[in-house]
């Protein structure tokens, strides 16, 4: 098999997950093209462990490794993604930073400030989505 | 051109396909569902390329738990889930251009360099169980360990980010008590 077929898929993989980054709203969604990129790393160890016949396996152990840290970045990013939809209502990437959080419960009064229903800080009517 | 050749063209297609899909498909589930597909098409990849142990991890880890964990964060987070749940930002056009350059880049350069060489995919696998567990555990315990490290740090990170303080705008509790607004407006 010719080693520049799996490099090209490679790249073509790698080039969606930069626009899935780039172009999605949600933050789930990004993360999903992260997901590809670390894909198409993972393709271009393979491709070139077997091509090389490396005596230590670097790739594939190197491809493990990464395998393994995926997993521990969407479980962080998963946290993290959490913790952004409880300060905001909404994991629109775009809108985070741009809007204040929702209002903080007032400190002592017993009573949390909160909105009176749980979707209108981030859905108002009439405003373009 | 051999049989392997034309299985792992078959899977490059679907794994572009697919993977195509993921990033502009309307629903935010389906995407998820694509990202199954992409996935166990590389690890097809993978397979052809003799990789046996890499592909299999990569069918448990990521299709198994990965793919799980976003699925998890799509329904945690409400997240409507309708047509037209997944819609993109306005730099869409700048996102399309940087997606083509990189690829474009990457492929040019790669094919470029490794123009007519060949992978020698029909002797002995080069990535069976017993050659990658050696490797790991006589040449790369330092990285293993590392990792093991970073997997823990990790999991407690997780837990501290997620964990519910008493002063969360959002409670779940409160939310499940009054419940959403359920088809108002």
């Amino acid at each position: 098999m010719p080693l520049v077929w799996p490099l090209l898929l490679s790249s073509a993989l790698f080039g969606i997950g930069v626009y899935g980054v780039l172009a999605r709203r949600n933050a789930v969604l990004a993360l999903m093209g992260v997901e590809l990129m670390l894909n198409a790393a993972n393709l271009n160890l393979i491709a070139f462990d077997v091509w090389f016949r490396d005596v230590l396996v670097s790739g594939q152990v190197f491809t493990l490794f990464i395998i393994a840290l995926a997993a521990a970045e969407i479980g962080l990013g998963l946290a993290i993604v959490l913790r952004l939809f409880r300060t905001y209502g909404h994991i629109d990437v775009d809108r985070v930073g741009a809007e204040p959080p929702r209002p903080q419960p007032v400190e002592g009064s017993g009573l949390p400030a909160r909105a009176p229903s749980w979707e209108l800080p981030t859905v108002r009517e009439g405003e373009p989505r | 051109m051999s049989t392997v050749e034309v299985l792992f063209l078959l899977m490059s297609v679907l794994a572009i396909g697919s993977g195509v899909l993921v990033v502009t498909t309307d629903h935010l589930v389906h995407a998820a569902l694509w990202l199954v597909v992409t996935l166990g098409s590389l690890a097809g990849c993978y397979l052809l390329l003799t990789a046996e142990f890499v592909a299999w991890v990569q069918v448990l880890i990521y299709v198994g738990a990965v793919v799980v964990l976003l699925l998890f964060a799509l329904m945690l987070t409400r997240a409507p889930t309708g047509p037209e749940s997944a819609t993109t930002t306005r730099n869409r056009p700048v996102a399309i251009f940087a997606g083509v350059v990189t690829t474009a880049v990457l492929g040019v350069v790669l094919a470029d360099g490794f123009r007519g060489e060949r992978i020698d995919v029909d002797g002995e696998p080069a990535g069976a169980a017993q050659p990658v567990g050696d490797a790991i555990f006589r040449h790369w315990v330092l990285g293993f360990e590392v990792v093991s490290v970073v997997l823990l740090a990790a999991l407690v990170g997780a837990i501290v980010l997620s964990r519910r303080s008493p002063d969360d705008p959002i409670d779940e509790s409160a939310t499940a008590r009054s419940g959403p607004p359920e088809g108002s407006g």
